[in-house]
C-alpha cells in the first residue's frame, strides 16, 4: 500500500488502473493512454499532480537563499506570480532535482519539486538553509494540485471560478500565477499545451476534480503525461538527468544563469565543464524504422555511441521518438540497437510537438 | 476482472491457444493486453518458420513496455495475422477474436497437455487482478 493523494477515491470512481509511482498509488490510465493523450492535444484533460512536493520559502533572505540554491536566477522574477524553471545542483554540478519556483510576493516564493525526490530534496533545502538567517522553509503537505491541460483547458476551467477570479485568470500571461484566498492558479504545465495548474487545500480538491469532470475535462493518467511531456521535449528527472549528469549535457543549459557573478551551488563545476568543453549533447531522436525506442538503448553515431534517456511512442506523430545523450557533433542519421538489431533513426531538434502541432521539419 | 474463455488453453506468459482441426491459433490474453495498455507495435514470426515450444517468436510493444511472446507448442507457423502490423490495437479491442496473432501446425499433440486450462490460468493471474 503506497501513499494516496486526496483524489485517490476519485481515480477509482473514474475507473483508473492504479500503479505504484515512487511510493504513491497513482492512476496510469483510465482505460486508454492514447485516448487521454489525444484529448489533451485536442481538447482538455486533467492530471492529479498532488504527489508533487510544494514548499514555501519566505523571510528577508528568501531571495538570497534561492539565488544560492538554484542554477537559474530568481532575480529574473520581476512581477508577482511569475514562474521560473530551474535545476537544483550539487557541488559537482549534478542535478539533485528540477523544479518550478513562483515569486508570490516580496520575501515569499513557492517551490514545486518532484515526488520521488521528496526526502532528499527537503533534507537538502534544510541543510543549505542553515547558512542563512531569517528564512522560513515550510513543506506544504496540506495542499493538493490538479493540472488542467489542452487547447480548451483554460476555457473549460474558467467557469469554475468566481467573477473576480475569472477576470484575473483570463488576463494571466504564460508562466505566470495568481494567488487567491482559496487557491493558487498558474498558467504552467508539463504537456506542451496551454492550461492551468491549480493548487488548493487538500480537503477541497475532490470537489474541484468533480466540477472539472462536469465541465467536460477528461481524467488523464501518468501514462499520457509521460508521452505528452516527451513530445514536448520536457525532461523527466531520474531519466533524462540525475545527480551524475550536468544540466549542460541534459538540454538544460538555457536554465543555467551564469552571465553575472552570482555564486550558486555547482557553479564552479559547471564552469570547469564549460572550460574543458562538453563531450556530450542532448538531442531528439525520431525512429525511421518500425519499432519503439526505449530508455537506455544504445545509439550508434558516426563519431561514437550515445544512449537514449527517454524513449516511447509519439501518439501525435504516430512514430517512436526519444531524447538521447550523444557525442557532441553527432547529427543526421544514426542507428539504435533494439534487441540486437540496428534500427534507423534521425537526430532532430526538440521539441517534437508544441500546442498540438508537429515541429518536425525536413532538416536533419 | 478480465475475460478468460473456457474453450482456450493458456501459457502463464499470457498466450492463449485455440485448437481446431489440428491447427493451433495463438493470441495474447485479455489480461495481458490490459496490463500492457495501448499496443503500438508488434513483431510476429514469419509464415513458414519452424518453432519449438517456449521459443521467443515475437514482441508486443505498448506505449509503456515491450513484452516477448512465446510459442506455446512446437510446429510450423502457417499463417500470420498481417492486419496487426498496422493495427496492433486490435489486440486491445478483441484479444480473442480479431487480435489473434498466428496459426501453427501441431507437431506433438502431447505438448498441449502442458498448457493451462482456463481455471488454472485464472488462478495464475489472480494476484494481478
Amino acid at each position: 500500500m503506497g501513499n494516496k493523494t486526496p483524489l485517490y477515491q476519485c481515480h477509482l470512481d473514474a475507473g483508473a488502473r492504479i500503479v505504484d509511482f515512487a511510493g504513491w498509488d497513482m492512476p496510469i490510465n483510465y482505460g486508454s493512454q492514447l485516448t487521454e493523450h489525444e484529448v489533451v492535444r485536442s481538447d482538455a484533460g486533467m492530471f492529479d499532480v498532488s504527489h508533487m512536493t510544494v514548499v514555501d520559502v519566505s523571510g528577508n533572505n528568501a531571495m538570497a537563499y534561492l539565488q544560492y540554491l538554484l542554477a537559474n536566477d530568481v532575480a529574473r522574477l520581476g512581477t508577482r506570480g511569475k514562474a521560473l524553471y530551474s535545476c537544483m545542483l550539487n557541488e559537482q554540478g549534478g542535478v539533485i532535482d528540477d523544479l518550478i519556483v513562483y515569486y508570490l510576493r516580496d520575501n515569499f516564493y513557492r517551490v514545486v519539486i518532484n515526488s520521488a525526490t521528496r526526502e532528499k530534496d527537503l533534507a537538502w533545502l534544510a541543510q543549505q538553509g542553515q547558512n542563512f538567517t531569517d528564512i522560513n522553509i515550510r513543506f506544504r503537505d496540506d495542499v493538493a494540485m490538479i493540472a488542467v491541460q489542452g487547447p480548451r483547458a483554460i476555457e473549460k476551467s474558467l467557469a469554475l471560478f468566481d467573477e473576480h477570479q475569472q477576470q484575473a485568470l483570463s488576463q494571466l500571461a504564460r508562466f505566470q500565477g495568481a494567488e487567491f484566498d482559496d487557491c493558487f492558479v498558474a498558467r504552467t504545465g508539463y504537456t506542451g499545451e496551454d492550461g492551468f495548474e491549480i493548487l488548493m487545500l487538500s480537503d477541497r480538491i475532490a470537489d474541484l476534480w468533480d466540477r472539472l469532470l462536469a465541465a467536460g475535462v477528461a481524467a488523464c493518467g501518468l501514462g499520457a503525461r509521460d508521452t505528452l511531456r516527451l513530445e514536448a521535449g520536457m525532461n523527466l528527472y531520474g531519466s533524462d538527468m540525475d545527480e551524475t549528469t550536468s544540466p549542460l549535457i541534459s538540454g538544460l543549459s538555457w536554465t543555467v544563469a551564469m552571465k553575472d557573478e552570482r555564486d550558486f551551488i555547482g557553479r564552479q563545476a559547471l564552469q570547469a565543464q564549460k572550460d574543458e568543453g562538453l563531450q556530450q549533447s542532448f538531442v531528439g531522436l525520431l525512429l525511421l524504422d518500425k519499432g519503439v525506442l526505449r530508455n537506455h538503448l544504445k545509439v550508434v553515431t558516426a563519431i561514437g555511441d550515445g544512449e537514449i534517456t527517454s524513449g516511447s511512442y509519439s501518439p501525435t506523430l504516430q512514430q517512436s521518438i526519444a531524447m538521447a545523450r550523444v557525442p557532441t557533433g553527432a547529427s543526421g542519421e544514426v542507428e539504435v540497437e533494439v534487441r540486437n538489431r540496428l534500427l534507423k533513426a534521425k537526430i532532430v531538434k526538440l521539441p517534437f510537438v508544441r500546442e498540438g502541432k508537429s515541429m518536425l521539419t525536413n532538416e536533419g | 476482472m478480465s475475460e478468460v474463455p473456457t474453450e482456450l488453453k493458456f501459457l502463464s506468459s499470457h498466450e492463449w491457444v485455440l485448437v481446431e482441426d489440428n491447427v493451433a491459433t495463438v493470441g495474447v490474453s485479455d489480461h495481458a493486453q490490459e496490463l500492457l495498455g495501448d499496443l503500438v507495435y508488434i513483431e510476429l514470426p514469419e509464415t513458414g518458420s519452424v518453432v519449438a515450444a517456449g521459443d521467443s517468436v515475437g514482441v508486443i510493444e505498448s506505449v509503456k513496455a515491450a513484452s516477448d511472446t512465446y510459442a506455446p507448442i512446437s510446429g510450423e507457423v502457417i499463417e500470420v495475422n498481417e492486419d496487426l502490423e498496422d493495427a496492433p490495437d486490435r489486440i486491445n479491442v478483441d484479444p480473442y477474436g480479431d487480435g489473434w496473432m498466428y496459426k501453427m501446425s501441431i507437431e506433438d499433440p502431447e505438448e498441449l497437455e502442458n498448457l493451462l486450462n482456463a481455471e488454472a490460468y485464472t488462478e495464475s493471474i489472480a494476484d494481478d487482478e
